[in-house]
């Protein structure tokens, strides 16, 4: 029986396997941030246990930094204790790390792809759910918890048990104004939150196959809202052609020898998963949420489902949104642009080509927050930036930002906030407020209409 | 890690689906850099009103419920990876989180932190439900040895899967870092192997 793209990358890197138990995986790169990495060091500090290969870890401070003057003095204490103690770990123990202002700062996510930090067929770590992102390239990539960060500063191993396979295959060619983003949104309120659970995912078909690397790190990005522990797409010449002559990446001959090597990775014809879905590109609308979990999801042409639970029932209650209305129309005061999920240069592109000679509504608060300096330094290059301040955006500078409100970027209490982030749980972009998921393009439309719109009506 | 055989206790039923991590420790309490003091956040949005005023709606602030065993809906510990999740519930002081289904993250994080997560199927988990709230007294007993959980007072019970690796953890109070570290060797020389990629 054939392997697939998940198999070939695992099986390489399997060190040693317990007896009727997990089996021990060889990491290549772990990337740390300074939310789920302090109590990992003052483990092995207590421990007296040295780290094991610090050359392999590549450190960057995000998810509590802020997102403007970030020149100035991080004004709250314990945000900037934590960065201070992440930055005096990483120099203690010889890390690479990109602090705040250092021009390869940003969202783990998105720092490390554009640096070449990431390469399909490796293993990826991070104490962070999103990790999932990575597997764009062709890589196991996946989020950890503190005590396994902890496991791979002393070892660069982690002990696990082997997930189940499932894929997930849409093919057809996609609407007009449906994004990566919508297709996500779209597959997760098809299967569920729950359906990747003890899975690891791949997602194949021409839709992925036709995506950019933004795209297709989009998708991946959000495997872990449904359940699935990572997300991988078959590296084929999209993925070799976004990797060659970054800063990392294997150069001249070496890369030659890579891409010999990555090639080999795709699926076998014969190789069967544990579990398969199908879907039709043709299907798919640009997509909105309207409850409290990424399943909770409709397209613009639809309704609020008439589900009787409590679970629905209290979701519904939380966003104040009635069984059986529409979206459209419904007046927003907040537009968020960013998160690992939706900050690349891409998605800034998508923006300031639908805003360009339009002008931001003067109910909204709209915030662009790029995923890293680079995205930054290109959206003013490329001149997207000037197009963001006649139309009253406001571009900030990079970071975890609104995606989950840890600085002061919080949507305030009650208000509705279009967001291209990845969770629209209860109080994730602060207290109390309310989260629609959508794409770059439809939040761009939120932002100069002051209200949901149908944007395929635009379109067509 | 402390060590768990058995616990025979009261429990807390949180009949909610999809309880994810963001819910059990917002965002805004993982400024900390060690491992304490979780626990009087835990559930915090949902334990207090937003002007900090207690709310009485909610389950763990109901007096009648108490004990180390959380009783939760479908899917629990969905989201963000964060471990805090789990030391906030064990700084609470719950041992036990009976659940139909577990996120994958949260299950680990829980297990490296001797905080048990016990998984049985949506009928027996109702069964919980409908006791514990018709009799909070109710004691459930969850025997890790024999992987088992039953309702005191009822033959009701179920048995339930946990890693063999896992289990031994537990009962003993190891971590898989005292493990790793013993297979240093194995890893260089896999490391030497490595060539290909």
């Amino acid at each position: 029986m054939g392997k697939t793209l998940f198999d070939k990358v695992w099986d390489a890197h399997v060190v040693d396997t317990i007896d009727n138990g997990p089996q021990i995986l060889y990491i290549d790169k772990h990337l740390i941030h300074e939310v789920t990495s302090p109590q990992a060091f003052n483990e092995l500090e207590q421990r007296n246990i040295p780290i094991f290969r610090p050359d392999q870890i590549v450190a960057t401070a995000d998810h509590n930094t802020p997102t403007i003057n970030q020149h100035l003095p991080i004004k709250d204490e314990l945000s900037r204790k934590q960065l201070e103690q992440l930055s005096a770990n990483c120099k203690k123990n010889n890390i690479t790390l990109y602090e705040l202002g250092h021009k390869y700062n940003g969202i783990v996510h998105v720092m490390a792809p554009e640096l070449g930090i990431t390469q399909p067929g490796m293993t990826i770590v991070c104490g962070d759910s999103h990790t999932s992102t990575h597997g764009a390239f062709g890589t196991i990539a996946f989020g950890i918890g503190t005590s396994q960060v902890a496991q791979v500063f002393a070892s660069q191993c982690l002990l696990l048990t082997k997930p189940k396979s499932l894929r997930v295959t849409v093919n057809g060619k996609l609407k007009n104004g449906v994004l990566p983003k919508d297709v996500i949104l779209y597959i997760i309120s098809k299967i569920g939150t729950n359906a990747g659970t003890g899975y690891f995912c791949e997602y194949a078909g021409d839709v992925f196959e036709n995506m950019s690397m933004e795209g297709r790190m989009t998708v991946c990005n959000m495997s872990i809202e449904m359940g699935a522990r990572g997300g991988m797409i078959a590296p084929d010449e999209t993925t070799f052609e976004y990797v060659k002559g970054r800063k990392f990446a294997p150069k001249g001959e070496e890369f030659d020898q890579k891409v010999a090597y990555w090639k080999t990775l795709p699926t076998d014809d014969d190789a069967v998963f544990d579990k398969e879905y199908h879907f039709d590109a043709e299907d798919i609308e640009p997509m909105l949420t309207y409850g409290t979990n990424p399943g909770m999801g409709i397209k613009i042409s639809e309704f609020i489902p008439e589900t009787s639970d409590a679970s629905f029932e209290k979701a519904l209650d939380y966003m104040n949104f009635k069984k059986g209305e529409t979206l459209i129309g419904k007046p927003i005061n907040f537009v968020f642009i960013g998160s690992c999920t939706n900050s690349r240069i891409e998605d800034f592109r998508i923006a300031a080509n639908y805003i360009k000679g339009k002008r931001k509504a003067d109910n909204v608060t709209a915030w662009l927050v790029p995923g890293s300096k680079q995205v930054e330094a290109q959206i003013i290059e490329e001149g997207l930036k000037a197009i963001f301040d006649d139309a009253g955006f406001e571009l900030r500078q990079p970071g975890c930002s609104a995606c989950l409100a840890m600085n002061d970027d919080k949507i305030p209490q009650g208000e509705y906030c279009v967001s291209t982030s990845n969770r629209n749980f209860e109080g994730r972009q602060g207290q109390g407020a309310r989260t629609i998921l959508a794409s770059p393009l439809m939040a761009a439309a939120t932002a100069v209409e002051g209200k949901i719109i149908d944007i395929t009506k635009q379109l067509n | 890690m402390e060590k768990f055989i058995t616990l025979k206790a009261t429990a807390i039923p949180l009949d909610i689906e999809n309880v994810d991590t963001d819910q059990i420790i917002p965002a805004r309490f993982l400024k900390a850099t060690n491992r304490d003091g979780f626990g009087k956040n835990v559930f915090r949005d949902w334990r207090f009103q937003k002007d900090g005023s207690v709310n009485t709606n909610f389950v763990l602030n109901q007096p009648q419920f108490d004990g180390p065993i959380l009783v939760a809906g479908d899917n629990f510990g969905c989201g963000s990876s964060r471990e805090h999740a789990a030391w906030a519930l064990t700084d609470y002081g719950f041992k036990v989180i009976v659940s139909s289904f577990f996120a994958d993250i949260f299950k680990g994080n829980a297990l490296n932190n001797g905080l048990l997560p016990v998984q049985v199927s949506p009928e027996f988990l109702k069964e919980l439900m409908t006791t514990i709230a018709a009799d909070p007294k109710t004691k459930i007993t969850v025997d890790l040895e024999a992987q088992t959980i039953g309702i005191d007072g009822s033959n009701h019970s179920e048995s339930f899967e946990i890693d063999a690796y896992k289990k031994t953890c537990m009962i003993n109070g190891y971590d898989d870092i005292d493990y790793l570290l013993s297979k240093k060797e194995t890893i260089e020389a896999f490391e030497k192997t490595l060539q290909a990629y």
